[in-house]
């Protein structure tokens, strides 16, 4: 097997063994990027140098005896990440030029443990969007079909591993934006709970529901990279400090009484026929295992999308004033006068979609509105909470689609922000309830596309979603299919 | 209408964006279908109900009154889209 | 005057922490510009803030001096606007959950005590510095410098309940006082750690409906405070005898002109978009908490006050001058400690010390004279080894030199002449030189008596004993 298709854990197994140095295996990573990169375009900044200059530590440290699980693996960073001397976009022109002077505690934890630095991956602007498709630096395509929509925000980070041009990626999750991808593109996506992961050094989108997580080719991947990044940080007054445990013993293959929760508001009408049918199929392998299932409501999902558009607006709009072309960044240099210098360079400096959600955002926030829209969504987002509150008092897991549909044509919902902003309605509510999903695949439609299965989690109960999609991965083939690039 | 486009134009200036003619034209149709999408919330009863900003619970996250090193100048203006001596310069603020 | 001038007064109060309020970054004054940054206070892209402690212990402190009620579960919100100075376009500060609410400050004015309401106390972060540099290069241009970001700010902002200038200035020193003694501000108004904007409107006397207001920025001494309000009352009774309305609006202070001129240009429509930071978390502050801080309060200046006259038997007029700084006071208190007869401690302190510290322009804390130094001296007095007079001559060298008042006495041959046998032969001396005056004396000019010991104390270089001489010169007058 070539080493770019190895899985995480299989590559650590060759290197432990020193069957394989993590300089062949990032050159293999490297060659498979320039092989498929012109078609799939995941990447905003590839590092050769830097990786192999990481590639030959990690391989001394491996001599050395001291190797950590990431230890010389390659992997690759959305581009929100923060890299010490790497240009960070943020796939915004506004920060085309950013080199930040520090690391994200997230990249700065993966290179403490050796891993090998590929480069920076395609996403949405700031992570706004569901397609991948907002990106300065343009657009990332799906792996399974050149045509389709990698998904989004982390679309470069989904595409990457389908694609095999990374063994493991980070993403981020403000609404969807790590398992809805990773749907779209046959992968293991996970959005640990808010305050598991720390933000410092993440670039911002909406505060309050941004997380961090990893994207990966199978479960005990993910399993590995959480328990990489996850932990307190002093630095992140929103990380919480409560102590990591090992993932990976959580895989038992065991979900015997398991009990599984199927939300109705999520298995409507307008779910796509093969959605439908991948999750009636997953529900008998789960049977199958021995877990069970409770019909139970998470009453008021159909409110999740204009409370999550009016909140993470609002953050952004607050969030995003700091690109104000003083201290870095894009800045009109024609501009006459300090008012002119704002108004230009940001106009010149955002896209479309992130304009557009400022302006809702600041609108949201703005005098006279401020009850009306933000409050009473912080309000509605309570009613929320409450819903996965009460349902985690009988149920362990809850088990949904990930999108309402397999990955849609590239430009099919550009010009309607609102039918884009709808497709997020499964992933949403997990984000404004600050609790734990993942995104394993399960099933590919006729078209060819994969389909995602989500299963969600109470605060902190990272180890029972990952043991039940450690045991629907191996009970299924689905993880083992791959895009034919 | 649940905007105006003189509406969205204050907004745009209150968020230091410079629309052009189309965006704002653009722009007022689409926050206008979103603001509508959004009144759906009004069916519901949010009276008594506390707001959420922290979907988990915290508090109290503090660090101790110990200096740190700063990065240095050099690191603090090397991204400054213009500088002059150890400032970092803009168009002249008018007081 | 027809009108009643309402006044509320907002206070920018820099704490002195070792670091900023939200990063590690140190709050020294006058460093190169933006040497001390980093990604928190430069609002570079990931960073996120993280409270510090101190800031909300020292804003309990702030609040448990003033009487307010500390918050029991506040928060951090967000005032979103655009300036250079402000690097993430908002600023991080407290809105609808300040941390300290419904405190009181007792003003004297005019022997009167009035109390003067706290609306509220809130923790904020303080913006950089903009710098216009004419000289640096033609165009137009200003300079950016962000060590300032981030230094940790409390504002108290008073109810609008001072009816006059002088009102204003007893409240805002009373307020400086307090902050100094709470160690949580140095008061440098100079340098700005102690700022002042004062809301000022006028009504018909008789009235209870205030008028519209105008908020006076820049005022950054006691002085200024009472020229501006008393500029701005003149300015808006010119209005209002005009018949014209006065207009809602921010005014700077000029100090060179000592007057208000509208910074219209600035005003456009503010909407600052509060809403909760959440990149911050609840300050929670529990019972045992307040306690704790509770414990740790100095002495305040009411109560040294009130000490000084009561316990320590000390006139009115010698508690209000050592009660008037922290540090006068902790010197004072010192010197009790050690020496524990307040009244020639008082006289001392308040006399040649604090004069001596003045003609040299020194802080008591830099004082050579110890409280140590000081009570050894008025040891040596009380014993009887140097006189009162010696023993100014004693701490004039002590402040010079540091050196211990025994040795300096010791050194100079100061020590006190308390031999009668020596005394009276230098008494003998003097009236026998002299024997008209002795005659006069005798004769019925008592006032003579003065006369004589001063020629006494003269001849023995300052040494003889006062009441030796005045016992046996009496004894041999009366002859």
């Amino acid at each position: 097997m070539e080493l770019h298709e190895l899985t995480l854990h299989e590559l650590h197994e060759l290197l432990k063994k020193r069957e394989v140095s993590s300089v062949e295996a990032t050159k293999a990573l490297l060659a498979r990027i320039d092989a498929v990169e012109d078609r799939v375009k995941s990447f905003i900044t590839v590092t050769p140098e830097e990786a192999l200059k990481n590639a030959e530590a990690a391989d001394q440290r491996i001599a050395s005896g001291e190797m950590d699980m990431l230890t010389g693996i390659p992997v690759a960073l959305k581009d929100i990440f923060l890299t010490k001397g790497i240009l960070t976009t943020c796939a915004s022109r506004i920060l085309s030029n950013f080199i930040p002077p520090y690391d994200a505690t997230a990249t700065a934890r993966l290179k403490e443990r050796g891993m090998v630095l590929l480069g920076k991956l395609n996403q949405d602007e700031f992570a706004m969007g569901s397609s991948s498709e907002t990106s300065w630096f343009g657009k990332t395509r799906n792996p399974w079909n050149l045509d389709c929509i990698p998904g989004g925000s982390s679309g470069g980070s989904a595409a990457a591993i389908a694609a095999r041009q990374a063994t493991a990626t980070l993403g981020t999750d403000t609404g969807g934006s790590i398992r809805q991808p990773a749907s779209h593109c046959g992968c293991v996506g996970l959005k640990p709970t808010y305050g598991r992961v720390s933000r410092y050094g993440v670039i911002a989108f909406a505060s309050s529901l941004d997380q961090v997580g990893p994207i990966t080719r199978d479960v005990t991947d993910s399993a590995i990279m959480l328990g990489a990044v996850a932990g307190y940080d002093p630095r992140d007054s929103t990380s919480v400090n409560i102590p990591v445990p090992d993932y990976r013993k959580a895989l038992t293959g065991e979900v015997k009484g398991l009990r599984i929760g199927l939300p109705r508001e999520y298995f409507i009408e307008g779910l796509d026929p093969e959605v439908k049918k991948a999750m009636d199929e997953s529900i008998a392998t789960f049977r199958s295992l021995g877990a069970e299932f409770v019909e139970m409501s998470l009453p008021h999902t159909d409110y999740a999308i204009a409370v999550y558009y009016l909140i993470a607006t609002a953050e952004a709009s607050s969030n995003l004033a700091r690109y104000d072309g003083v201290r870095f960044g894009h800045r009109n240099q024609d501009a006459r006068g300090l008012l002119d210098m704002y108004m230009v360079s940001r106009d010149e400096g955002f896209g479309a979609e992130v304009k557009r959600r400022i302006m809702l955002g600041t609108y949201a926030l703005s005098s006279g509105y401020y009850d009306a829209y933000y409050l009473k969504a912080q309000k509605a987002r309570t009613l929320i909470m409450q819903d996965f509150v009460t349902a985690f008092e009988s149920v362990d897991v809850i088990l949904t689609p990930v999108t309402p549909t397999p990955a849609f044509r590239i430009g099919e919902k550009a010009n309607d922000p609102l039918q884009m902003y709808l497709s997020d309605i499964f992933t949403i509510p997990v984000n404004l309830a600050g609790t734990c999903g993942i995104s394993v695949p399960a099933g590919i439609s006729s078209g060819g596309l994969p389909i995602g299965l989500q299963l969600i989690g109470k605060h902190f109960g990272e180890e029972t979603i990952l043991r039940a999609a450690h045991a629907f991965e191996q009970a299924t083939e689905w993880h083992k299919r791959k895009a034919l690039i | 209408m649940k905007i105006t486009r003189k509406e969205v134009e204050h907004v745009a200036r209150l968020a230091r964006l410079e629309l052009t003619e189309e965006e704002k034209e653009l722009f007022t149709g689409q926050l206008d279908g979103i603001l509508a999408y959004v009144d759906k919330l009004n069916e519901l009863n949010t009276d008594g109900i506390v707001p959420t900003s922290h979907a988990v619970p915290m508090e109290n996250a503090f660090r101790d009154d110990l200096v740190l090193p700063s990065i240095g100048i050099e690191n603090a203006l090397a991204n400054a889209p213009d500088r002059s001596e150890n400032f970092f310069r803009v168009p002249k603020v008018i007081e | 005057m027809k009108y009643q001038v309402v006044i509320g007064l907002e206070v920018h109060v820099q704490l002195l922490t070792n670091t900023k309020i939200f990063c590690g970054c140190s709050t020294r004054f006058g460093s190169e510009p933006n040497s001390q940054t980093c990604p928190v206070c430069l609002g570079l892209p990931g960073a996120l803030p993280v409270l510090n402690k101190k800031v909300v212990e020292f804003a309990i402190r702030a609040g448990l001096a003033t009487n307010c009620s500390i918050t029991p579960r506040s928060t951090f919100a967000r005032k979103n606007y655009f300036y250079p100075d402000l690097p993430k376009g908002y600023q991080i500060s407290q809105f609808d959950l300040p941390i300290c609410v419904g405190g009181r400050l007792d003003i004297e004015v005019d022997g009167e005590t009035k109390p003067i309401g706290i609306t509220r106390i809130h923790m904020e972060e303080d913006a950089g510095k903009l710098v216009h540099l004419d000289t640096m290069e033609a165009g137009e241009k200003s300079y950016v410098d962000l060590n300032r970001a981030c230094t940790p700010l409390l504002e108290v902002v008073s109810e609008p309940d001072m009816r006059s200038a002088d009102e204003a200035v007893a409240y805002l020193k009373k307020l400086h006082q307090i902050v100094t003694y709470l160690g949580i501000c140095d008061g440098n108004m100079e340098e700005g750690s102690f700022r002042c904007d004062a809301n000022v409107s006028l009504m018909p006397v008789g009235s209870d409906t205030f008028g519209t207001r105008a908020e006076l920025k820049n005022i950054n001494s006691f002085r200024f405070v009472k020229q501006a309000i008393e500029y701005e009352i003149e300015r808006q009774a010119d209005i209002l005898d005009e018949g014209g309305k006065v207009v809602q609006e921010t005014r700077l202070f000029d100090p060179a002109s000592g007057a208000t001129r509208s910074m219209r240009g600035k005003e456009e429509a503010h909407d600052y978009r509060y809403f909760p930071d959440p990149d911050l978390v609840p300050i929670v502050v529990d019972a045992e908490w307040i306690e704790a801080v509770r414990k740790a309060l100095p002495e305040l200046p009411d109560a040294k006050r009130t000490r000084y006259q009561d316990e320590l038997g000390l006139p009115e007029y010698d508690a209000e001058v050592l009660a008037a700084s922290r540090d006068i006071a902790d010197y004072f208190d010192a010197c009790v400690a050690l020496y524990p007869q307040a009244k020639p401690v008082s006289n001392w302190v308040m006399g040649e010390l604090l004069r001596a510290l003045k003609e040299d322009n020194r802080e008591i804390a830099d004082c050579p004279v110890t409280p140590g130094l000081l009570t050894e001296m008025l040891k040596l007095v009380e014993n009887g080894t140097i006189s009162g007079k010696i023993a100014k001559t004693v701490f004039d060298e002590m402040y010079k030199t540091g050196k211990d008042p025994a040795k300096i006495v010791e050194e100079k041959g100061l020590v006190q002449v308390s031999d009668s046998g020596a005394i009276e032969k230098i008494i003998d001396e003097i009236l026998a030189a002299d024997p008209d005056k002795v005659a006069d004396y005798r004769g019925g000019k008592e006032k003579l008596f003065g006369f004589f010991v001063g020629q006494i104390m003269k001849a023995s270089k300052g040494k003889a004993n006062p009441a030796l001489v005045n016992e046996i010169l009496l004894a041999k007058l009366k002859g």
